[in-house]
């Protein structure tokens, strides 16, 4: 994480209401392109809340809240179609097929549909899974298809509400690949877990929330994989860079 | 927007012809209603005849609500809605690709509903441009009104009770022309028929225009 790098998201003291009630209460969050941050918290914490805020859902009533240059406070519509947001219920239409929902999704940002195949090739939905209607498919391939739409539609922002719900061990794999590959091309990724094992190890920094405000934030398993990889190689040691 | 309301209107006609609630529910149901307005009325073709148009536009009105609720019961659940608000498309666009597809289905059930009419009420049109203008200008009316009210109850736990309360009394007004319309294009002189037409233009007019325009808020706030 250079100094160069552009921040996507910056919260400070955001407080955000889900209708007439509080849902965040002066959160502090900063996420720069290219950094994977994992949220974790309990049930009601605030962290399905805190990515719909990040996504310009949910109104921010005090405090400062920009993300991706846009401030949410003055426009929140303007954000939404440069996020990718994969919520508990997955974006999708029951009667249309795997290639449908995706080809909506992909069509309404004006992207050409040459993305759509690859990108359900990716999540692997070939051959019958893709021209199936999305409600006749189990919770993980529906969740495989709502990932779909979210790698043909490459937002700069990826927010994944508890994403390995639902996933099987392959589809876990596929998803740190995904995350990995996101992180990498420059986009940030904001992502809430209920299972640090799955995804502190994908994480550069993880923050812990808990009432509707961050409570803690500490390196995660790709900060750390990055640093070994960084560090610079030890003299007389054959040109490896890595310990 | 334009690109936009063909995709969501594409794409809500799709589900319709995958989910053919409208064919296996909504035709059946305007139809029913129909046949029992005729038991209601009695069996003198006279009557019958007379009661025609009114009845015709009280069965095509009680079916747009249902047309409405199941343009929005397809984004009802949270993932789609979302969807459709993240989705980069223009609420305008929206807002008439939704339209567009409810007044196509209204189009196609008026078609059944007029060959009821004439089966179960011996009605004969004298007039047919003006019934098509007519239902023309009221199917825009409706389908636009109904959605833009229906996008007002759209996030609300009670939409399915609250929408006919909100939308009947709103539509009133096409069921007025509209009836008296198709009774003048009905007769054997079409006198009249063109001031109902007027209503009917500005009614779709008004109600397209406070779409485009009210759509994105209303979607907001659902």
């Amino acid at each position: 994480m250079g100094a160069a790098m552009a921040t996507v998201v910056e919260l400070r003291t955001a407080v955000a209401l889900a209708g007439r009630f509080p849902a965040l209460s002066g959160v502090d969050l900063s996420v720069e392109a290219g950094e994977v941050v994992v949220v974790l918290g309990p049930n009601g914490s605030g962290k399905t809340s805190l990515l719909r805020t990040c996504a310009g859902l949910l109104n921010v009533s005090s405090g400062t809240a920009v993300v991706l240059g846009c401030d949410l406070r003055e426009d929140r519509v303007a954000v939404r179609s440069r996020v990718g947001l994969l919520g508990h219920a997955a974006p999708l239409y029951d009667e249309l097929s795997a290639r449908e929902n995706v080809r909506f999704a992909t069509r309404a940002l004006g992207y050409p549909t040459d993305r759509v195949d690859p990108a359900l090739e990716r999540l692997g939905l070939v051959g019958r899974l893709r021209r199936t209607p999305v409600g006749r498919l189990s919770a993980g391939q529906r969740r495989r298809v709502a990932l779909a739409a979210l790698v043909a539609r490459s937002p700069e922002l990826w927010l994944l509400d508890e994403p390995h719900a639902g996933l099987d061990a392959a589809a876990r794999r596929l998803l740190g690949e995904l995350v990995e590959e996101a992180a990498t091309g420059g986009a940030a990724v904001l992502l809430s877990s209920h299972e640090p094992d799955l995804s502190v190890p994908m994480a550069d920094r993880v923050v812990s929330l808990a009432g509707g405000t961050i409570t803690s934030s500490s390196p995660g398993g790709r900060a750390t994989k990055l640093s070994v990889v960084d560090l610079p190689a030890p003299l007389g040691a054959g040109g490896s860079n890595v310990a | 927007m334009w690109r936009d309301a063909l995709l969501v209107a594409g794409k809500d006609l799709r589900i319709e012809a995958r989910s053919r609630v409208g064919l296996w529910q909504v035709v059946p149901f305007a139809l029913l209603a129909l046949v029992l307005f005729a038991f209601a009325l009695g069996p003198g073709p006279v009557a019958l005849r007379a009661a025609a148009p009114g009845l015709f536009w009280l069965a095509v009105l009680f079916s747009t609500v249902l047309a409405i609720q199941r343009s929005f019961a397809i984004e009802g659940g949270e993932g789609t809605r979302d969807g459709l608000r993240l989705s980069g498309l223009d609420p305008a666009g929206i807002f008439l690709g939704k339209a567009a597809a409810v007044a196509l289905q209204l189009l196609v059930l008026q078609l059944v509903l007029f060959a009821g009419v004439v089966l179960l009420f011996g009605a004969r049109l004298h007039t047919p441009w003006l019934a098509i203008t007519a239902s023309v200008l009221a199917t825009i009316g409706l389908s636009a009104a109904g959605v833009a009210y229906g996008a007002l109850s759209a996030g609300l736990r009670v939409r399915e009770t609250l929408l006919p309360l909100l939308v009947l009394p709103v539509l009133a007004p096409v069921l007025l022309a509209g009836s008296r319309a198709w009774a003048a294009a009905l007769a054997t002189s079409p006198a009249g028929g063109g001031q109902w037409l007027k209503i009917l233009g500005a009614f779709a007019a008004v109600y397209v225009v406070v779409g485009v325009v009210l759509y994105g808020p209303l979607q907001e706030a659902a």
